[in-house]
């Protein structure tokens, strides 16, 4: 059994490689040395095919696909791209692709992309070719839910955690920052919101159905509805038949608080999830709270949260874990892996009990995935 | 006519900075370009058509504005991507 660990940076991809006892890691790469990397993904369904988002500082958004993980790689016919507006001065422009999705399980070929600007795509030829999904790009609300300029965050607004539903290959969710969370029930023909319970400290209307700022959300692989987001305002939990979101942030140590960027769920026990909270106040640091780091897990669905620093630095370690940058292998006992802004990747083989830094030295982290290969 | 390439794009060519490639505007020769090279026009074009940002497009040494400028087979275009960011 061969475990990765797809390492996602401003400067290229590294892949992290350890077996299931994961107490030696070897390091390959970089890929595209340089190159901006934000999300590379190994395909769950055939365990070799792997997808990397790729864009050069001054060059033009594209994919990557590998069908050997990662020896070989060939750039997609057709990158995603927004159709030409008859009066291009008003037309979209792919500025990089934030985010990779594999599809369901039923559709092995199928993969999805979230862009900056917010931008859906799909493939189903396994990310050699790639068209919009107008149901969501052409969408006649679509700029009222994202807003303007001035709402983007600054590296651009970005359509992420993108998520098909495990038992429903048609049930898509999507995070748009900002925008909201939303679904669509039919494949992406239609959307809606989905916001109801979280805050938006940002804007008038205490109870705005769009426009919140859902920095990463996360669908349970195992069992069915539940999800679980991080956004800007706090920590949820969203069991599907009951359509608003508890914030199970409100039971975070107050010191702490319930800011932060990533979310990573059990893979198996819906009540387990963990966060790594940021610096929330004042004017917003978005560092590790005090200088420092840990991770926080709840293991009864929100109710309460632990403490998990173990093994990590004791003080003076100011860095971001980024959104995409917390991940869980399917181990057991459950792998975790963060990478830091710092190019720092940790560790956990005990489910966060205790951590250890298994990589150094390399770029700006952006993404960690951690995958079995075949 | 010929062709001058700044190393970002040197993965597309076998590592050629320059080449060859026809067209009575800039459009058509980099949609040329494309032919032989493929994917090496949307690296420097957006799907607007704009040259991108940070990318300039010189003929003869003049900056051209758009891709609508018109060649002639004795031309000499220089693509250069800018050396900002870090």
């Amino acid at each position: 059994m061969r475990l990765l660990v797809l390492v996602s940076t401003r400067k290229g991809l590294f892949i992290l490689a350890s077996d299931a006892s994961r107490r030696a890691w070897s390091i390959e790469g970089p890929h595209f040395l340089g190159e901006s990397v934000n999300h590379a993904v190994l395909d769950p369904r055939d365990r070799r095919t792997l997808l990397a988002a790729v864009k050069a500082g001054h060059l033009g958004p594209t994919v990557f696909r590998s069908d050997d993980a990662g020896r070989t790689w060939k750039e997609a016919r057709t990158p995603p791209a927004f159709p030409k507006a008859a009066d291009s001065s008003q037309g979209l422009s792919v500025s990089h692709v934030f985010w990779l999705a594999p599809g369901h399980a039923s559709q092995p070929q199928r993969w999805y992309a979230g862009t900056s600007p917010q931008g859906l795509f799909v493939s189903d030829d396994g990310g050699r070719n790639w068209k919009g999904v107008e149901g969501f790009n052409a969408h006649p609300d679509r700029l009222k839910w994202i807003g303007g300029l001035q709402d983007a965050p600054p590296d651009g607004g970005t359509l992420h955690s993108l998520a098909v539903d495990p038992f429903d290959a048609d049930h898509l969710y999507i995070g748009l920052s900002t925008g909201g969370s939303f679904e669509s029930r039919d494949a992406g023909a239609s959307w809606t919101p989905l916001n109801a319970g979280v805050a938006a400290d940002f804007l008038p209307d205490p109870d705005a159905a769009y426009g919140h700022d859902p920095h990463c959300m996360r669908v349970h692989p195992a069992v069915r509805d539940i999800v679980y987001q991080q956004n800007h305002c706090g920590i949820y939990r969203l069991e599907r038949g009951a359509n608003r979101w508890t914030r199970i942030g409100e039971n975070m140590p107050k010191d702490i608080g319930d800011i932060g960027f990533p979310m990573t769920l059990h893979p198996r026990d819906p009540k387990t999830a963990w966060v790594f909270p940021m610096d929330g106040g004042t004017v917003w640091p978005r560092v590790c709270v005090g200088g420092r780091p840990a991770a926080y897990v709840t293991r009864d669905a929100g109710a309460s949260w632990q403490r998990q620093d173990r093994g990590l630095p004791a003080e003076q370690a100011w860095f971001t874990v980024k959104r995409q940058a917390m991940t869980a292998d399917t181990l057991d006992p459950v792998g975790l892996y963060f990478g830091t802004t710092g190019g720092e990747v940790w560790a956990s083989r005990d489910e966060g009990a205790s951590w250890e830094c298994i990589r150094r030295h390399l770029p700006q982290v952006h993404a960690v995935e951690a995958a079995l290969a075949g | 006519m010929k062709v001058l390439l700044p190393s970002p794009l040197a993965s597309y060519t076998a590592n050629r900075r320059e080449v060859e490639a026809a067209g009575a505007t800039l459009d058509e020769l980099l949609r040329d370009l494309d032919r032989r090279y493929p994917g090496i026009r949307f690296r420097v074009i957006d799907e607007q058509d704009a040259i991108r940002p940070h990318i300039k497009i010189f003929v003869n040494r003049e900056q051209a504005s758009g891709i609508a400028r018109r060649l002639s087979p004795s031309d000499e275009v220089l693509v250069v991507a800018a050396l900002s960011g870090g």
